[in-house]
């Protein structure tokens, strides 16, 4: 599913960080560990597209990341890869429903209110359908960018510390989240976090140094 | 979603810059607007109204004034000409048509004007009901006139001395409306129009008559020709030779004066146009400041949705979608702003042309005109310019950072 080789990165201040190589199989779930300020970050970006790596080869699926023109890549990475960040954000003048169109037409497909309305069910947010993002809490608005980023059945899911800025409970239950639609949408799942309550959820790992 | 939607939604989300913003456009685009369709409608009743007419005649005094009066009906006449002379002129062989005019009465601030039949077909004119005028006291009136006062064919009414005021009326003698013309789209929709001996009646065959008291009935009955007198006369040349030669001879040779048409409405015009000047530049500094107000909205607002715009990203929007996304937003303001700005152009020159007086230069703001497409084009152009900036900024954003910040 995902293959890193030889990736390195060059930040603007001269400061090299090298990547270790990286073979995730269909259907894995890893955890991406290291302490922040250890490129966890930065890794995500070269694994999303988001951040063109100054060496190395990035293979999601088939495709080799960077050897896509930058529109390709975008529309690759709207309907192949869903990305949950670690502060839900939403666009503040579109609700629920619209926010979860708006990714499917970014990434090019067609309006399905009927896959976003199943989407929200499985993550028991049907209610608040037309509310719109200031109304919700922390925990509903996480649920909803989970929503957001499983919409298109990506073939890859990414978790930026999706627990850090949530107590016990919620941080369980978002995890939790994350596993159950990963299985459902038959999506790879990367949660990449600094968390030490996460860590006992998952068996395979990829640390940073 | 389809980006209009995404666009639109964004733009309402804060409901009070996008107002500021449509309002200073629409504001500017008002402006602009009634200074085009009022330009243009006066000099379009310029042309339509003086359009057959070489050269006026009458008193020595303003050339502005004789023919604003003569031809315009708007300002007061330069005085009145003797008969004898205006004949003279009248024969001359560069002239190929003369009409004399004879003004000084109005009816509830309708002009009278008192003429003969070569008037008729000098201006075109065709009865809508009833019939021309034929002997004094007769009246034929324009359809505007019809309708504002209230008067039909068999009606009768009294004329009042002067031009705008009903304060001395001229009881003796009552016209009788004997034709109403057809609507003609210029100055005679809004005139009476009467014999030339009607007027003279009125005034006993003098002005001045009038004001000593004399009983006008006695003294239209032993008139002679020497004493009469034309306000002005409307001349069609007979070659074009005449423009050389035919003014110069009037002014040099006689007691009276020439003035043109053509001439003193170019001068007239450049005139207002200084002020017409000061507004357009006025309305283009709006227009200016309306440009400012929404780049610096979109500017601002795109460092507030910097995190939207590379989430937007990360959903699969490219770049050029992102650009497009800001000039939308860009266009729609401006798009609404000119709208409402031409609409509010409109309005405001109806409600103008509600209050104006001078039934002459009434303007109409339902007239539609092709040049309102250039301020809509305009103001689309203005909306692109005032978003590029903010768009490229959206274009060339460095989402990884963006999203690495927070």
């Amino acid at each position: 599913m995902i293959s890193i080789q030889s990736v390195s990165h060059r930040y603007t201040s001269g400061h090299e960080l090298q990547f270790a190589d990286w073979q995730v199989n269909n259907g894995e779930q890893w955890l991406l560990l290291g302490q922040s300020g250890s490129g966890k970050t930065t890794l995500l970006h070269i694994l999303t597209g988001l951040l063109t790596p100054t060496n190395g080869k990035v293979k999601i699926g088939d495709t080799d990341l960077y050897s896509l023109s930058a529109k390709k890549l975008d529309a690759f990475r709207g309907q192949q890869i869903g990305i949950v960040f670690q502060k839900p954000h939403l666009i503040k003048s579109l609700n629920i429903t619209e926010n979860l169109l708006l990714a499917q037409s970014f990434a090019g497909l067609p309006n399905n209110k009927k896959r976003v309305e199943e989407v929200l069910d499985s993550l028991n947010m049907l209610p608040k359908k037309n509310a719109y993002p200031q109304e919700l809490s922390q925990g509903q608005l996480q649920r909803v960018t989970i929503a957001r980023a499983v919409i298109n059945k990506p073939t890859l899911l990414i978790a930026d510390e999706p627990t850090s800025s949530l107590d016990d409970h919620n941080a369980e239950a978002v995890l939790a989240l994350l596993k159950e639609q990963s299985t459902l949408n038959q999506a790879t799942l990367v949660v990449a976090t600094h968390d030490k309550r996460v860590k006992d959820a998952f068996t395979l790992t990829y640390t940073l140094s | 979603m389809s980006p209009f939607k995404i666009s639109w939604k964004n733009i309402w989300s804060k409901p009070l810059n996008a107002a500021l913003n449509i309002l200073l456009i629409a504001f500017g685009t008002g402006i602009l607007t009634v200074l085009l369709l009022a330009s243009t409608q006066i000099e379009d009743k310029l042309a339509k109204n003086s359009k057959d007419i070489d050269l006026v005649v009458g008193a020595k005094g303003s050339p502005l004034q004789l023919i604003l009066s003569s031809i315009y009906y708007i300002d007061f006449p330069t005085g009145n000409i003797p008969m004898n002379e205006a004949k003279k002129l009248m024969r001359n062989p560069f002239v190929k048509r003369a009409v004399p005019l004879a003004l000084g009465d109005n009816y509830n601030g309708v002009r009278i004007v008192g003429t003969d039949s070569n008037y008729i077909s000098l201006y075109g004119l065709k009865i809508q009901s009833g019939n021309f005028w034929k002997a004094d006291l007769e009246a034929t009136i324009g359809a505007n006139v019809a309708k504002e006062q209230n008067l039909k064919v068999g009606d009768t009414f009294f004329g009042g001395h002067g031009l705008t005021e009903m304060k001395d009326e001229h009881k003796d003698h009552a016209y009788k409306v004997v034709g109403i013309l057809e609507p003609q789209q210029n100055v005679t929709d809004n005139l009476i129009l009467t014999a030339i001996g009607s007027v003279w009646k009125m005034h006993g065959d003098e002005g001045e008559a009038h004001e000593e008291g004399h009983d006008h009935a006695a003294e239209a009955d032993h008139s002679h020709d020497e004493d009469r007198e034309f306000t002005s006369l409307l001349i069609q040349y007979r070659s074009p030779m005449a423009v050389a030669m035919f003014p110069q001879m009037v002014n040099q040779t006689t007691n009276m004066q020439a003035a043109s048409p053509a001439q003193e409405s170019t001068r007239l015009f450049s005139l207002i146009g200084v002020g017409v000047d000061t507004l357009q530049w006025f309305a283009v500094l709006i227009m200016l400041i309306a440009a400012i107000s929404v780049f610096v909205n979109l500017y601002n607002s795109l460092k507030e949705r910097s995190y939207d715009l590379a989430i937007m990203r990360t959903l699969g929007a490219s770049k050029g979608k992102l650009f497009s996304l800001i000039i939308l937003e860009g266009l729609i303001l401006t798009l609404i702003g000119t709208v409402i700005g031409i609409a509010l152009g409109h309005g405001i020159l109806q409600l103008i042309s509600s209050y104006q007086e001078s039934s002459q230069a009434k303007m109409n703001g339902l007239i539609f005109i092709k040049e309102e497409f250039y301020l809509l084009a305009a103001g689309l152009a203005i909306g692109i310019i005032a978003a590029i900036i903010p768009a490229v900024q959206a274009y060339r954003s460095n989402i990884s950072k963006i999203l690495a910040k927070n």
